[in-house]
């Protein structure tokens, strides 16, 4: 029984019973709901956060239709507006900032560690509970009057107009306690629960990224929390803060809501950058190329990107001096990505790549993700972003690294660790043309919005000018093409879920703990004390034991 | 590069606009070089070195210190580069000359207003001599708003409680499409406004007669123009849908209940005080939050308007 990194079995060997594992025991539906294994919560997570992803994603398909003709095509502006902040607000809060490490961090990461739990297992129950509800908090506000300012929720904007804003705002706030729960969790997890010998050197890159994100989730989050209190306190009791008319200024709501939301950024980003960190090398079978400026790199983004949020406000009214010195530290903090990438890339070099789903979405994260940072440089400069801020352009650059990365990333994740979860292989072919759909889909929805910024179509329009419409249109399509791809990848890892138990331990021949025990794991991850025995991405001392 | 300056830019119609686009041009090249050398490398490589079965080894290669160095230097050089170029344009960009004229620029939902300093006043239109540089010094009274010009590049929020200014020095002779930047709500997609941009002898002459074309025009299309462009059709529909206030489809003639109970019938007179005092009678069911349009509609503009509704019916 391999308690080192090692044998990593082939597909197709007949493998060992399962039937005893962390979803089968113990049984039944309080086993769940008063569970403190961070698999089980990993699962719950992954449930809660695919289905705002699916909510999230039927809002963003209503946007691109209304958007195919230039005046009214199947709903009012009122409802538009609400449809746009419903997509941005679930996406943000319920999908992406939990994904990945919520949902895959909680049931990998202590795997990764050789540790049997997180850190405070019971804190990792209840951050569940409270992103629930959190959640249906922000969902309920469609029944009490919606809200119509934007995920950003700018003042003074947002404390004058009517409906749910101050229930969305109280929603923000309960599941930044979620979000700080996770991160306090990880931090203490990393610090105190890695197997013997596992050094900071020798852990995977994933668990860096991780670690570097729960900084930032608990550095920032009670920023954005009392923000929100401070916006429910304007609307409620006219303290002015914000508003002009009490005295207040709108442009400080803006300094507070990006000192969160840029650092949120990475929130959203690190986490993505970690699951590609982890695909790259298994599925190139080859060690990582530049272990340290990789997890170095995760460790400069999360501390520069406190220091980068006034590069949203250029144009805000925020001092000439303040912007300048933004755009600056902005173009500082490309550098750690930049050096992301093309380590990424080298360490593809003279691999044996295998192209399965996983390496497929970690190459759409390449092209991708590379696209979302070097466009980041034309808003990063000055003179550019006067032109392109707040439109279109913007919208494309942000979808690129949202979805284009951590989306990617995050879907590549979950094909990779779902024999690990579920025990079931999901079915290849349909999850690779998914994947190509995607990339494809994506890409023609996205791309063509960098298009149309630079033209000047203005983000967030209900109403446009003809000149923009073959552009919108063309848009449009591509949204169906990237719905349909998300559809057959849903469908290649659900079907699996009917299947016996099929997968090996370790599938794809990956150098992690992770793949050390059983799919799907036993309650306790693993049936000995884990050691350590050799640096993650080690891929020598496989050789003679890949032949058998 | 021509094509792809037409291709991808709005009409270059500012002194300002060039610099903007010969950078835009700059981190394109960069851009494509960068894209190309790292997916033409991901893609390469995963042809060449795709997996030939499960004996196959790869060498075991750490990291190499001489290119990790090279390619955080290099790219932070280019970064460099494009601070300093941006913080050249954006420089120019911000500092108006001396001798700018001067228009002030008030915005709320969902209409532009522009004050020249003679007093001329005018809503959602501003006319301009080419070639002298323009300083818009904007409010808002109510949330924010932004004024964005893609032929001129030039872009800034326009804050409630205090000034911004943008300024551009126009190049080219026609009209220029502004947009309102900044979610404002409701009618933020329909915040547009116009810059024309006249010669000499068209500029003096449209600040003394207005709009040539106006004046020839029947006053029922008068009124449409008006209730086109002057901001009414945010509120006010045509075909009888509710709006932020009543439609105009039949209202001509009818008897209107008043939030005070009275009620009006819907004549000349009514309407002209409508339009001039908004807040003095309110449609039953209807919020009071149409603004005033005293001294911001030419006489003929209010007599076109009556005559439009006149005609709805």
């Amino acid at each position: 029984m391999g308690h080192t990194v090692s044998v990593p079995a082939a597909r197709g060997v007949a493998h060992e019973d399962v039937s005893v594992n962390y979803l089968t025991y113990p049984k039944g539906l309080k086993s769940w709901l008063t569970t403190i294994d961070h698999k089980r919560i990993g699962i719950m997570y992954l449930a809660f956060v695919m289905t705002s992803f699916f909510v999230g994603g039927i809002f963003a398909l209503l946007i691109r239709i209304e958007l195919l003709t230039p005046k009214q095509t199947i709903m009012t502006a009122e409802t538009y507006n609400r449809v746009f902040t419903l997509h941005g607000a679930i996406m943000v809060f319920l999908f992406i900032i939990p994904s990945i490490p919520a949902a895959l961090g909680n049931f990998v990461l202590p795997l990764m560690l050789g540790a049997k739990d997180v850190a405070f297992p019971r804190l990792n129950l209840a951050s569940l509970y409270i992103y629930v509800i959190g959640a249906v908090m922000a969902v309920s506000s469609i029944v009490f009057g919606a809200v119509d300012t934007g995920w950003t929720f700018y003042t003074p904007y947002s404390t004058t107009t009517s409906g749910a804003v101050g229930l969305m705002a109280m929603a923000v706030f309960v599941l930044g306690f979620s979000s700080v729960f996770t991160g306090i969790n990880f931090i203490a997890t990393v610090h105190t629960l890695r197997a013997p010998g596992m050094t900071w050197f020798r852990m995977p890159l994933f668990v860096w990224s991780i670690y570097a994100t729960a900084v930032i989730q608990v550095l920032a989050t009670p920023v954005l929390g009392i923000t929100m209190v401070l916006l429910v306190m304007e609307r409620a009791f006219g303290i002015g803060i914000f508003d002009p008319k009490l005295g207040g200024d709108p442009v400080l709501f803006q300094h507070f809501f990006w000192f969160y939301s840029h650092p949120a950024v990475y929130i959203m980003i690190v986490p993505g950058m970690a699951i590609i960190s982890e695909l790259i090398p298994t599925f190139s079978h080859k060690t990582i190329f530049g272990y340290r400026a990789i997890a170095f790199s995760s460790v400069a983004i999360a501390l520069l990107g406190f220091l980068v949020w006034g590069h949203h406000m250029f144009v805000s009214g925020q001092s000439e001096l303040a912007t300048t010195i933004f755009s600056f530290l902005t173009f500082l903090i490309a550098i750690p990505s930049g050096v992301k990438v093309f380590n990424w890339t080298a360490t593809m070099y003279r691999g044996s790549i295998s192209l399965d789903t996983p390496m497929l979405y970690a190459i759409s994260f390449l092209l991708l993700f590379t696209i979302g940072g070097l466009t980041g440089i034309y808003l990063g400069a000055l003179s550019t972003d006067i032109h392109l801020t707040d439109t279109y352009f913007v919208v494309a650059h942000f979808h690129y690294v949202m979805m284009g990365g951590t989306v990617i990333a995050f879907l590549g994740g979950l094909h990779y660790w779902w024999p690990k979860m579920f025990g079931r292989m999901y079915n290849e072919k349909i999850a690779r043309i998914g994947c190509i759909l995607v990339f494809i889909g994506f890409n023609m929805t996205f791309f063509t919005q960098f298009i149309l910024g630079t033209r000047g179509m203005p983000r967030r329009y209900y109403n446009y000018l003809d000149q923009f419409q073959q552009l919108h249109v063309f848009s449009t399509f591509g949204s169906w093409v990237l719905g349909t791809g998300l559809i057959l990848a849903a469908v290649s890892m659900l079907s699996s879920l009917r299947k016996p138990y099929d997968a090996p331990r370790n599938p794809w021949g990956g150098s992690t703990l992770e793949w050390e025990t059983q799919s799907p794991p036993i309650e306790h991850n693993f049936d000995q004390d884990m050691v350590l025995k050799h640096a993650p991405y080690d891929y020598r001392p496989l050789r003679e034991e890949t032949s058998l | 590069m021509t094509w792809f300056r037409n291709f991808m830019m709005p009409l270059e119609a500012s002194t300002t606009a060039r610099d903007i686009d010969d950078l835009y041009i700059f981190i394109t090249i960069i851009s494509v070089f960068f894209f190309v050398l790292v997916g033409g490398m991901a893609i390469i490589f995963a042809m060449k070195y795709r997996r030939k079965g499960v004996n196959e080894i790869t060498p075991h290669i750490t990291h190499h210190l001489g290119m990790e160095v090279t390619w955080s230097i290099i790219p932070l050089i280019i970064c460099l580069v494009v601070f300093f170029w941006g913080f050249r344009g954006f420089v120019r960009a911000n500092v108006p000359p001396g001798d700018a004229m001067e228009i002030q620029v008030t915005a709320k939902k969902w209409v532009w207003q522009f004050e020249y300093p003679d007093g001329t006043r005018t809503l959602n239109d501003i006319h301009v001599p080419i070639g002298k540089p323009v300083r818009l010094v904007m409010t808002s009274e109510d949330v924010l708003h932004s004024f964005f010009v893609p032929n001129f590049r030039i872009k800034h929020d326009v804050v409630p409680g205090r000034y911004t200014q943008v300024w551009f020095n126009p190049t080219k002779v026609g009209v220029h499409q502004v947009f309102c930047a900044e979610y404002c709500g409701k009618g933020h997609s329909d915040m547009l406004a116009k810059v024309h941009v006249d010669d000499d002898a068209a500029y003096e002459k449209w600040l003394q007669e207005g709009d040539e074309e106006m004046k020839k025009m029947p006053l029922k299309d008068l009124g449409q123009m008006v209730w086109e462009n002057k901001g009414c059709s945010t509120c006010h529909s045509l075909d009888g849908t509710r709006g932020t206030g009543p439609s105009w489809k039949g209202i001509w003639g009818k008897q209107e209940l008043l939030s005070t109970g009275k009620s009006v019938l819907v004549d000349e007179n009514y309407v002209r005080t409508s339009i001039l005092d908004p807040q003095k009678d309110i449609v039953n069911g209807f919020e009071g939050v149409m603004p005033t349009f005293q001294g911001l509609l030419r006489e003929r503009e209010i007599k076109g308007a009556i005559e439009f509704i006149k005609s709805l019916k």
